[in-house]
């Protein structure tokens, strides 16, 4: 037998894709709303969480997927709020994938979720490839990281329908050049929407939660 | 960052799709991977000899063809390529509302391979 050649053009993601797209019509049909929340470790993704349980906890029926390398931190900062949380543990693997979020969905096992925020493993390029079957990403950037990071990093904010500034009570404190940051945000990704708050006062929190109430309530519409 | 596992991926992809085609040995592989994929051509090499070790894969070649990043205008429908994947403005109409056209793919074009006796089971089932 001579070679042969055969044309295969599939993607290399093509089976999270499939995944993610089954995922995406589980969640649609439960009727909820699913972020993939990503961000730098150490942006404050757990810290927002708290803080927005805190304000929609008797509103809206949430729960939280968390991801990260080694460790069920997270996941008991969230319990300890009051709301059903899962650990995922990669054990080194660089992102969340949409076979971990359908298993860790079924570990969840809530049914009458209205909110479902799915914490990626902290990193600003790789989670940024992978769809999990979100309705949409949210990016969390910290002023201690700096106004740079949006051009240096600029697919995972191209995909953010909602870019969260977090530690704004650190401004007076450190180099963060907040007209910079407008300016780059508004020229990668023009239609995504900003918040500039702080995990840590509380304050620009409770803008934040209002527009994500609202963003549930149309879900069912 | 995850090379490694898109290796994988790739190794599964082509293994599935030999058995389908009564091929054991695979000669050539070609990947199309965009520079806006995440992935480093380099990385994937390393992945892939670090994995072909016995097997079908032993004497395969792997071809990256990378491709470009380019925009195209929504206005008067010119592509034009580019370093970076933002403030990329036409610079046939100087549009502002230009989109990512090329620089994203990251697939398996083709594999090419053969049959060859002796070299694990016989795929016919003989």
């Amino acid at each position: 037998m001579g070679t042969k050649q055969i044309r295969l053009e599939t993607n290399l993601l093509g089976a999270n894709n499939m995944m993610a797209v089954k995922n995406r019509r589980i969640f649609k049909e439960a009727g909820l709303l699913v972020i993939n929340l990503m961000s730098s470790p150490g942006s404050g993704k757990t810290t927002l969480l708290e803080k927005t349980i805190e304000q929609i906890q008797g509103y809206i029926n949430m729960g939280v997927i968390e991801g990260d390398l080694y460790t069920d931190q997270d996941a008991l900062r969230i319990e300890n709020k009051g709301v059903k949380v899962v650990q995922i543990n990669t054990e080194g693997t660089c992102h969340l994938d949409a076979g971990m979020v359908e298993k860790a969905w079924r570990d969840l096992g809530e049914e009458n979720l209205q909110l479902l925020f799915i914490e990626n493993v902290g990193n600003l390029v790789c989670p940024a490839e992978f769809d999990l079957g979100e309705d949409f990403k949210a990016v969390i950037l910290s002023t201690t990281e700096g106004n740079d990071k949006v051009l240096k990093y600029p697919l995972v904010f191209q995909k953010a329908r909602v870019v969260v500034l977090n530690k704004i009570d650190l401004l007076p404190y450190v180099d963060f050049d907040l007209d910079a940051f407008e300016r780059d945000i508004a020229a990668v990704n023009p239609d995504t929407v900003v918040f500039k708050l702080s995990g840590r006062t509380g304050e620009g929190i409770e803008e934040w939660t209002q527009w994500l109430t609202k963003e549930v309530g149309r879900v069912n519409l | 960052m995850h090379e490694l596992s898109l290796m994988a991926e790739m190794m599964d992809l082509i293994r599935n799709s030999a058995a389908q085609n009564q091929i054991n040995r695979i000669t050539r592989i070609k990947l199309v991977i965009g520079k806006l994929s995440m992935a480093l051509p380099h990385s994937l090499r390393f992945a892939f000899d670090s994995m072909a070790g016995e097997g079908i894969f032993t004497s395969a070649e792997l071809l990256i063809e990378e491709r470009e990043i380019s925009f195209k205008c929504p206005h008067c429908l010119e592509q034009f390529i580019v370093e970076q994947p933002f403030l990329n403005p036409c610079p046939f109409c100087g549009s502002l509302d230009t989109e990512i056209a090329t620089g994203r793919e990251l697939f398996i074009e083709y594999y090419e391979g053969d049959s060859v006796y002796g070299h694990q089971a016989d795929p016919s089932g003989d």
